[in-house]
């Protein structure tokens, strides 16, 4: 009897928190069927926040996991004091309100911050741009790659690493032929996460973007703005764009996901 | 004498390739990560420590961080007992469709939180076929944070269960042990650990949200207005002083929950 009780309340629990609400708008999205949808994704506007979505995620996700595999290979083959800190501050992002990640780059390079400023006087623009995007994305997406290669690199141990540079291999090969074999699936799980994380982010960008539309807008931040202009349609039709990204990064990841 | 120096050579080429590694990493962390929130919590003490408690105790300021911390609170406790009451569905019970919802439980991670707030609101706003409306309502604060915190405890709690050696609960039942006793005797302790852990991981997302929280609040300030959303109207009217005062007690209660969490994970592995 408990274990029905149990079974319902957990059912019932997902089902109005998780599962009608997501079911109920792809069905409001599609009710005019496909026709408004492709309408709504296509104007200028929609596309132009694919865009720049796409190139935001794409240098967070390439900075990431250069930064990740990296790092990783630093803290699991090398030793040096302060390794304990690092390994610390790294998780330091996940924990940070988005809106603070936005704010920390504005005060640092913003137009009217020193960094910023000398920045600017070279031409490059930070925040209300591209760059500033990117940042933020790189800022709460940073430890994902890092946290998913560590324990495969850990259990892979370095003897195949060491046997190969007795054999002759230079570092590079040896990094090459033996270390990114090992680690393969962990490093595309961890890329999968980064780029969701980066793809979906909403409040950071929101706040070094500026939200221009046609030159900064994003997805999500195209989501709120069309929704917020009660432009119902276009906002329900790109959310559902966003949902399918996301389910297929769940069925990856479930893919993808390191047995045991 | 020759073996020697190439070893020593070879220690000396590996130790310069581990430093130039450390000094990319600590560049790169620190560039994106460090000097910026250490220049936020040096902009909120820029006019002395009066000035900061003035900033962080205005009436729109104190009233956001207040509901923050309370809807945090409350929706750290029902992630406990709802997280562990799923965690347990999913390992001791077994019905068709389990593989399914098992998979679920990750969407709130996948979903863009923009999304998210939205789904709610098409189901629980204004137009709700279900006849439900906590749109702008503190009940609708507390709903989006649910959503996007119920991940973490049943993912915590989930292995530990999925470990626990069942020999000790069939050993009580023999010894005359009732059904509740079992839970609270010799399940229960082994799960606290990760039932705090992912609670305590539960409110430090809720108390860091917007973006599900954004469309469904309204954001009205002393009613719905969450911290991460007043902030965001200080940046966006040029106050980055009182921005950044109300972030850094966000990013203080932030590191006291890491700090907590390291804790909470030595006690669990000194139990296993």
């Amino acid at each position: 009897m408990a274990k029905y009780g149990l079974r319902a309340l957990a059912l019932l629990y997902l089902l109005f928190l998780l599962v009608l609400p997501v079911v109920l708008i792809g069905w409001r999205t599609f009710e005019n069927g496909l026709g408004p949808v492709l309408e709504a994704l296509t104007t200028p506007q929609a596309q132009s926040a694919f865009r720049v979505t796409l190139i935001v995620a794409f240098w967070a996700v390439l900075a990431n996991t250069v930064f990740g595999v990296g790092t990783a290979i630093l803290l699991v083959r090398h030793d040096f004091p302060g390794k304990r800190l690092l390994s610390a501050l790294i998780d330091l992002p996940m924990a940070v309100s988005p809106v603070v990640v936005g704010l920390a780059l504005i005060l640092v390079y913003g137009r009217f911050a020193p960094v910023g400023g000398w920045l600017e006087n070279l031409g490059v623009q930070v925040i209300f741009s591209i760059p500033g995007m990117v940042m933020a994305a790189v800022f709460i997406s940073l430890p994902l790659v890092i946290r998913e290669v560590i324990p495969v690199l850990e259990e892979l141990g370095d003897e195949q690493e060491q046997a190969a540079r007795t054999l002759g291999a230079g570092p590079w090969q040896t990094f090459r032929r033996i270390t990114i074999p090992g680690i393969r699936w962990a490093l595309a799980y961890g890329v999968v996460l980064c780029l969701a994380r980066a793809l979906g982010e909403y409040g950071a960008v929101a706040v070094v973007s500026g939200r221009l539309v046609e030159k900064t807008q994003t997805l999500t931040l195209f989501v709120e703005e069309r929704f917020q202009n009660f432009d119902e349609a276009s906002a329900f039709a790109s959310a559902t764009a966003l949902a399918l990204v996301a389910v297929v990064t769940l069925l990856l990841t479930k893919i993808l996901r390191p047995k045991g | 004498m020759s073996t020697q120096t190439v070893v020593s050579r070879g220690a000396l080429s590996q130790k310069r390739g581990t430093a130039l590694g450390l000094g990319a990493a600590v560049l790169y962390l620190s560039l994106i990560v460090l000097i910026p929130l250490a220049a936020v919590v040096l902009r909120s003490q820029e006019r002395g420590l009066a000035y900061f408690w003035e900033a962080v105790t205005t009436p729109d300021a104190w009233a956001a961080l207040s509901l923050t911390i309370g809807a945090s609170a409350v929706v750290a406790v029902i992630n406990l007992f709802m997280g562990t009451v799923i965690a347990w569905v999913l390992v001791r019970d077994r019905f068709p469709g389990k593989a399914v919802v098992d998979t679920l439980i990750d969407l709130p991670f996948a979903l863009p939180t923009i999304v998210a707030g939205l789904v709610l609101l098409a189901l629980y706003g204004p137009k709700s076929p279900l006849g439900v409306d906590v749109a702008y309502s503190r009940a609708g604060v507390v709903l989006a944070l649910l959503f996007v915190t119920l991940p973490f405890v049943v993912r915590t709690v989930q292995p530990v269960l999925l470990e626990l050696d069942r020999d000790m609960e069939q050993a009580a039942a023999s010894l005359g042990a009732s059904t509740a006793q079992i839970f609270r005797r010799v399940i229960l302790p082994n799960l606290v650990p990760a039932m705090l852990s992912g609670t305590a991981l539960a409110f430090s997302r809720s108390m860091a949200e917007i973006g599900s929280v954004v469309l469904i609040s309204g954001n009205l300030p002393f009613k719905t207005q969450v911290a991460s959303v007043q902030i965001f109207g200080q940046i966006e009217t040029d106050n980055p002083v009182g921005a950044a005062a109300v972030s850094t007690v966000l990013l203080v209660v932030a590191l006291v929950t890491l700090v907590l969490l390291d804790l909470l994970q030595r006690w669990g592995s000194r139990r296993g």
